[in-house]
């Protein structure tokens, strides 16, 4: 009887109880979907490379040569040149090394130049390979092996001919027209910017720039795809190379020796070390975020608490009735809370749906544009722990109402102040 | 009505009530109400006759004095305690607006026997049975109660007072909003359902014209002199 009673109140005041469950199920969709951005975030984060011990590029910041080297994102400062690589991976501890090289893109995708090591070497999330969906790693010099997203978003296929462009934009001017690639490869999806990448050899990256200077063509040197093949393709440089090591013990003695590298200065970082300080810069957003949806979500609760005390003058009848068949005034008090806690409930049940919906829409957007892998699992321990949070929240507001519901029942005896 | 040596219905000596606010009073020396008895209440507003049902519906609680309801001690029941007395054996029917709106004329009549905590599903059969008695007729259980006149509504609240069997029925002018006609049957209905549960009415109205219904009858005035319904 109590639950019909709380259910049939509700539905008789479906006018005002509609617009708090809407408002409720907006603030706590956008609770907890800040919640499991910020959490699927970090996943995704920290799982864009794994299994290696050290990245090393010119000296800079650790940041910048994380986001260069690992997420494609901004650009080095220098370079490091071909000899200081060969020697350092010379090192007894080194077990591999993956080179890389940046600098070109192809319709706002980045190119990567580097060796077929990257294939065979390269880990992401929980130390899972890079696999070929279709095709093999690159072999010749004008191959390129795509990224699953690069393939899926621009439609290619293998063996379809590409043009590089020279620098990073999406929009770039000068093109390397005259030395087309074939695509040979393409990699299954990884959730991670390996999936936003062209990958071509290093001695493509040297064949591209043979005829060019100081970033632009050298007017009246124009080389063909077959004069460049025949010219000395060895890398004169390269932006960073990732490092792993025979022993884990070895990385921080590695990591000083680069450091202290006498031929060139040279910064050596460890990933998880600089994808940690990386997160915590995030970190301050995201919490800032997940604050300013505890504001909403208590402006909305309190929003339903004064629709509740508004429509407790109306229902004072009501009350009265009750009280006069024999309700204890625990009973309106517990009615109140019941009437709360059903549409806090239902407002969660929506509030998934509604983010599960959303996430469904966005899912492809955030990975293109963001490069951040959502996933739709929006049911797991956390997001328990803030339903339960948000339930205990709304009952005790809802103790104002019910407290007030149960001191006029008090006060008032059958009488109706109408 | 019955001359049974049994528990009065209703057995009160000088009860006081005030608000702590002070100013008015209300003092009832002695009054003594047998089972079946069906006593007629007449004052106008502001004697006291609100008060005087809370107190014996154990709404508000005595400051001093004693008030048995069916032998009970109403004056030192905690007030959940007169809660439940209320639900088990006090029935009662306000002016009008008796009904909660949203519920269905049928759930508005169980809701004394919810709370009573009585077998729901012998609680329903008794209830339509009742409703039938008071003339409600079956297509109308499920209807919202608002749909229902307020002659009809009123017999609803009588079905919801009277349902949980109990020993006293307490009418705050229930027939105010009703025309003569409505008026007469309602009273006739009321006062036959309560006496084949063989129930005690205390009936608090102005309206003089009712008196004829009642076999015993009180002036406000006379009530707080302590005078006795004969």
């Amino acid at each position: 009887m109590l639950m019909k009673l709380a259910r049939l109140s509700l539905w008789n005041r479906r006018g005002t109880v509609l617009m708090t469950w809407l408002s409720l199920t907006i603030s706590i969709a956008l609770l907890l979907g800040i919640d499991h951005l910020r959490t699927e975030a970090k996943n995704s984060f920290t799982s864009t490379v794994s299994g290696t011990d050290l990245i090393v590029g010119a000296r800079s910041g650790q940041l910048n040569l994380l986001l260069y080297s690992v997420f494609r994102i901004g650009n080095a400062t220098a370079n490091i040149s071909w000899p200081s690589y060969q020697r350092i991976i010379k090192h007894p501890q080194i077990d591999w090394a993956i080179p890389i090289s940046l600098g070109d893109s192809h319709r706002g995708y980045r190119v990567m130049g580097t060796n077929t090591d990257y294939f065979s070497h390269y880990r992401y999330a929980n130390s899972q390979p890079l696999v070929l969906a279709q095709g093999k790693a690159f072999e010749r010099v004008f191959d390129t092996v795509l990224g699953a997203e690069v393939a899926q978003k621009l439609g290619y296929k293998l063996n379809e001919q590409i043009e590089l462009s020279h620098g990073v934009g999406a929009v770039s001017f000068s093109q390397h027209k005259d030395k087309p690639f074939t695509v040979v490869g393409i990699l299954a999806r990884t959730g991670t910017p390996v999936d936003q990448t062209v990958h071509v050899s290093l001695e493509a990256i040297e064949a591209i720039h043979l005829d060019w200077q100081q970033g632009a063509p050298i007017p009246g040197r124009q080389l063909t795809s077959e004069q460049t093949l025949a010219q000395d393709l060895t890398p004169k440089s390269i932006t960073a190379f990732m490092v792993g090591l025979k022993s884990r013990m070895a990385t921080f003695t590695l990591q000083r020796q680069i450091n202290e590298f006498k031929n060139e200065p040279l910064t050596a970082i460890l990933p998880g070390v600089a994808l940690a300080e990386l997160w915590q810069m995030l970190g301050m957003v995201e919490n800032l975020l997940l604050l300013i949806s505890l504001l909403v979500l208590l402006a909305a609760l309190v929003g339903m608490i004064t629709t509740l005390l508004a429509s407790m003058k109306e229902r004072q009848r009501e009350m009265a009735i009750l009280r006069a068949a024999g309700a204890h005034p625990w009973y309106l008090f517990v009615l109140i809370q019941l009437e709360v806690l059903l549409v806090t409930l239902l407002s969660m049940l929506s509030a998934a749906a509604l983010l599960f919906i959303s996430l469904y829409l966005l899912q492809d957007k955030l990975a293109a544009d963001f490069g951040l892998f959502i996933s739709l699992q929006i049911v797991k321990l956390t997001s328990l722990y803030w339903a339960g949070a948000i339930l205990l929240l709304s009952a005790v507001l809802a103790t104002i109402p019910g407290v007030l519901a149960y001191r006029k029942a008090l006060a008032d005896g059958l009488t109706i102040r109408l | 009505m019955t001359d049974k040596p049994k528990i009065p219905a209703i057995d009160l000596k000088q009860l006081q009530f005030y608000y702590q606010s002070g100013g008015w009073q209300l003092h009832l020396p002695e009054l003594t109400l047998h089972c079946g008895q069906h006593l007629f209440v007449r004052g106008a507003s502001g004697s006291g006759k609100t008060t005087l049902l809370n107190l014996l519906c154990g709404i508000t609680r005595p400051v001093s004095g004693e008030l048995y309801v069916n032998g009970q001690p109403l004056h030192q029941l905690s007030s959940s305690a007169r809660d439940s007395l209320r639900a088990k054996h006090i029935g009662v029917v306000f002016q009008q607006l008796n009904l909660i709106p949203y519920l269905s004329v049928l759930d508005n009549a169980l809701l004394s026997s919810h709370f009573a905590s009585q077998n729901k599903t012998d609680s329903v059969s008794r209830a339509k049975t009742l409703l039938q008695r008071l003339g409600l007729q079956q297509d109308l259980w499920h209807k919202p109660a608002t749909n229902l006149s307020v002659g009809q509504q009123q017999r609803v609240a009588i079905a919801r007072a009277l349902l949980p069997k109990p020993t006293l029925l307490i009418a705050d002018e229930p027939t105010s909003a009703l025309d003569s006609d409505n008026r007469d049957a309602f009273m006739r209905v009321m006062l036959a359902e309560a006496d084949a549960n063989g129930c005690t009415v205390i009936f608090v109205s102005h309206d003089q014209s009712l008196t004829q219904y009642f076999h015993y009858q009180l002036d406000m005035q006379q009530l707080v002199k302590g005078v006795q319904p004969c």
